[in-house]
């Protein structure tokens, strides 16, 4: 069975996205400013692939406050959480499949 | 996408996984300079309680014949100096092994990427702080009631389940430094009399070995 390229979550081919995604499979909830220094990227940058994740339903989004401060956290959702894992599959076999060729 | 660049991106997965959920900062050059604070405060308070112990001794058997009830209030006063000496040292060495601890990991921190304060250095410090804070309270209740004998085995214990419980947020490392200190509480706890000896062994010389194996293994 040949498995091409097209079978990898488009969701997923920019890296930003993959790399909070890979975050939130690790951990239950991450919170904005620890992600944007994890990831070392500016607000704008995060928050506009964040969107794009929160759309495809792959994470849900928590705001709530820390005194006056807004503290916003992120979660995968049950349907991210199967995205990431069929995404981290695919690559596995794609690897696979060039080493046997 | 190439063979290498697919690998590159499972490889970039992987390490920032690990980076977001686990502390990986700890400098293992702290643990052995704690450990060393911890075996200059034991020895400073071995000092203190042989000295003092050999003057009150020398002093409370002149008097005891004529005067047993000073000889007894002596005894008891000179308690309570000692013990708040002994205290005293037990704070100076942690706070230093604290400030050591914040300084290098601060270093190490800033050459791994990885931010000193964030959301998991936060969930190791709530997981440290439960038992820390209980085993603070019990030590403080028992300080004022006299107990001073379970002091030492109470601290260990406190401080192994601190470990115990935050290992999972850092090197797994800590989780065996953890069991080895609930140990030697256990142990200390079946002896009294050995408080300090038992001490010396969990905060000095535990730490300076494991504070060198994560050196070994991690630091550089």
């Amino acid at each position: 069975m040949n498995i091409s390229f097209d079978k990898l979550d488009k969701a997923f081919e920019n890296r930003v996205r993959l790399q909070i995604m890979s975050v939130l499979a690790a951990n239950e909830r991450y919170d904005f400013n620890s992600l944007k220094d994890l990831l070392n990227i500016t607000d704008g940058n995060l928050a506009s692939h964040l969107k794009a994740l929160e759309k495809e339903e792959y994470i849900i989004v928590h705001k709530s406050f820390l005194g006056r401060k807004p503290n916003t956290n992120y979660e995968a959702t049950e349907k991210g959480k199967i995205a990431f894992k069929n995404h981290l599959d695919t690559l596995e076999q794609l690897i696979k499949q060039q080493k046997l060729t | 996408m190439e063979e290498t660049e697919l690998q590159n991106e499972l490889a970039s997965i992987r390490s920032i996984m690990e980076r977001s959920s686990k502390f990986i900062s700890l400098s293992g050059l702290s643990g052995i300079l704690a450990g060393i604070y911890a075996l200059i405060g034991a020895g400073v308070a071995y000092k203190i309680i042989h000295d003092a112990i050999a003057s009150a001794d020398v002093f409370i058997n002149d008097i005891r014949p004529s005067h047993p009830d000073v000889a007894a209030r002596v005894f008891y006063d000179g308690e309570i100096v000692l013990v708040r000496e002994l205290f005293i040292i037990a704070l100076v060495v942690l706070i230093a092994s604290i400030t050591t601890a914040i300084i290098l990991s601060n270093r190490q921190a800033k050459k791994k990427g990885q931010s000193m304060w964030g959301a998991v250095s936060r969930q190791l410090l709530f997981h440290m702080a439960v038992p820390l804070i209980t085993g603070g309270i019990l030590i403080g209740i028992l300080l004022l009631r006299g107990h001073y004998g379970i002091i030492s085995a109470a601290s260990l214990i406190f401080y192994g389940l601190a470990l115990f419980g935050a290992s999972s947020f850092t090197f797994a490392d800590v989780k065996y430094l953890g069991i080895c200190e609930i140990i030697l509480g256990l142990i200390a706890a079946c002896l009294p009399g050995h408080g300090l000896l038992f001490w010396a062994l969990g905060f000095g010389v535990l730490h300076i070995v494991y504070g060198a194996r994560i050196y070994l293994k991690y630091d550089r």
